[in-house]
């Protein structure tokens, strides 16, 4: 006899989405570093900065309230509206 | 008594309706009366459950398959329903003569039979059937996606392979468990509960009572599963972080109030260890809608480095009603007497060894040595920490008279130290706090409030078990508590 269970998910089909075509180079993008607020990850963006800068990258520095919690909403449309790349710093 | 006409009934036609069932006494008793009802009123329909030749006069309608029956809620056999312009007016269960002469209009119906007989348990509510008519009847409540399990598969192997299960078996949430687990609440099964990271999605009670099933909970347990999952999925608690970060964290459930006795959660010996199903299974569902609902799982968004034990599941009651210094859910303003459950986010446990002390004073600073070195000696204020006193120690204090706020001032006393002790460098050591508290003369290891009193354990042992929590406050989570509602 066939068994019938109950699904225990969200029931949610996610869709896979096709990432975005990686630049050829950063010269002339906006490149958003965002500090996720763990020690020492300014060191980390600190120097990649340097190095975008150096490629001819502009950089916007942004900061989450807390590592432990997502970004807030509006960070996360302001990041999106004012850069073409961003990095997240993850780091201890 | 007045009834309200059940819905999805089958049409019956109005007048007299007798349910009754061979192996029931009371029912062969009336017999004699039915037959006399059934010549004095052409409306009367007897419906039988067990033996269609189930009285011989007048011929019944056999509820083979109990639709009937339980369409009609009937507990009690027999029972007379008066129905009227297709509704059911009033209805009287057993035979109680006064009140079947009342009903029927027939005056002297039955009067060579007792004045009262009790009447026997419905076919329909037999604990061996009433889960399956449950399901047969009651499962349009129901609207997870169902699932086909082959004849060939294991269901367990199968939800196993689906990756349903927390690395131990689950137990199949078929509709008939799940409605029978929908019995333990009141709420409506498309109520929703919570929205669960990290997937943000909604948990309805009836997604929550499939966890519950699968985690092995009595219905009787859903309650506390429910207010569980409500604590978690707040932004206080911040479940998401939980699951994010690298430490071995996970929710820790501490349970109170008469409801935990009820159910039969254990706040005695091996309060915190295995072999009792409601302190196993409880936190073990919180976890599995994390799961299944919310999506974190280990690898995945769960970022732990070691993880612990308790991350399959960590709940245990508080023996509230022999603590000598009350509850922890008074510190977080619950009324005495309302069942309640505390959600800390905890990694294991750490046993404090004293068995010598039997003054307060010396037992607050063996307890302080213990708690100084915390996660990390010379890290201070950002970890919270629930101490479980077990009943002996608990006795030295409450013979010295100390209440709770004495023993959390006892202890905290001695958890002070010298900020040129506790800064990077200090001791030979590279962790700890910035140089810029090197100047301070004392620091608490705990906030206001982070260390939190609960009383648990049984049997000897002068020992008492440490509760490490994690990043505390606004930055990560801060303890949550929830009256359990029915």
């Amino acid at each position: 006899m066939t068994r019938t269970l109950l699904d225990p998910t969200s029931e949610r089909t996610v869709a896979e989405r096709a990432r975005l075509a990686r630049p050829s180079s950063v010269d002339g993008l906006t490149v958003g570093l965002l500090d996720i607020s763990k020690p020492r990850g300014d060191v980390f963006l600190d120097r990649l900065e340097q190095r975008l800068v150096a490629h001819g990258a502009s950089v916007k520095r942004y900061r989450k309230p807390t590592f432990s919690k997502p970004a807030p909403a509006d960070l996360r449309h302001e990041i999106a509206v004012e850069c073409q790349l961003v990095i997240e710093a993850l780091a201890d | 008594m007045t009834a309200v006409a059940p819905t999805n009934s089958p049409a019956l036609p109005d007048g007299l309706v007798v349910v009754v069932k061979r192996d029931c006494e009371t029912c062969q008793m009336i017999v004699p009366a039915l037959v006399d009802l059934a010549a004095q009123r052409s409306d009367v329909v007897v419906i039988t459950q067990d033996d269609p030749s189930f009285p011989t006069s007048p011929i019944p309608t056999f509820d083979e398959d109990l639709a009937l029956s339980w369409h009609l809620d009937i507990e009690t056999v027999p029972t007379l329903i008066v129905r009227e312009e297709g509704a059911e007016v009033e209805r009287t269960v057993g035979w109680q003569r006064a009140e079947w002469q009342r009903l029927t209009g027939v005056a002297e119906l039955g009067d060579q039979l007792p004045t009262m007989r009790p009447g026997c348990g419905s076919k329909s509510v037999d604990p061996d059937l009433i889960d399956e008519l449950r399901a047969r009847y009651g499962g349009s409540v129901l609207t997870a996606r169902r699932i086909e399990v082959a004849d060939a598969e294991d269901e367990i192997e199968f939800m196993f392979t689906r990756g349903w299960s927390d690395g131990l078996p689950v137990v199949p949430p078929t509709e008939e468990r799940v409605l029978a687990m929908l019995e333990g609440t009141n709420r409506a099964a498309d109520d929703v509960v919570a929205v669960i990271p990290p997937d943000l999605a909604p948990a309805t009670v009836e997604k929550v009572a499939i966890a519950a099933v699968m985690a092995g909970c009595r219905p009787e347990y859903l309650p506390w599963v429910l207010a569980a999952v409500q604590a978690a999925c707040t932004d206080e608690f911040n479940m998401h972080g939980l699951l994010a970060t690298t430490m071995p964290v996970g929710p820790v459930l501490i349970c109170s109030g008469p409801g935990t006795r009820a159910i039969g959660m254990n706040s005695g010996g091996n309060a915190l260890g295995q072999g009792n199903r409601a302190n196993s299974t409880i936190g073990r569902a919180l976890q599995l809608v994390v799961r299944n609902v919310g999506g974190g799982r280990p690898g995945e968004i769960d970022r732990a480095t070691h993880g612990s034990p308790g991350k399959i599941g960590f709940c245990f009651a508080e023996n509230d009603a022999e603590s000598p210094f009350g509850r922890l859910a008074s510190e977080h303003g619950i009324d005495d007497g309302v069942d309640a459950v505390t959600l800390f986010a905890g990694e294991g446990t750490r046993c404090i060894v004293d068995q010598i002390s039997r003054q307060p004073e010396s037992l607050a600073r063996s307890i302080a040595a213990s708690l100084l070195a915390m996660l990390h000696p010379k890290l201070i204020m950002a970890f919270d920490a629930v101490l479980v006193i077990g009943p002996e120690h608990a006795r030295v204090f409450a013979e010295a008279g100390w209440d709770r706020s004495a023993i959390v001032a006892g202890i905290s006393e001695h958890l002070n130290r010298p900020g040129s002790d506790l800064v990077r460098g200090a001791g030979g050591i590279e962790e700890g706090l910035p140089e810029v508290f090197a100047d301070v003369p004392s620091l608490p290891k705990f906030r206001d409030g982070g260390l939190m009193l609960t009383y648990a354990g049984g049997g000897a042992g002068l020992f008492s078990e440490i509760i490490g929590g994690w990043v505390n406050d606004e930055v990560g989570s801060k303890p949550v508590t929830r009256a359990v509602t029915y």
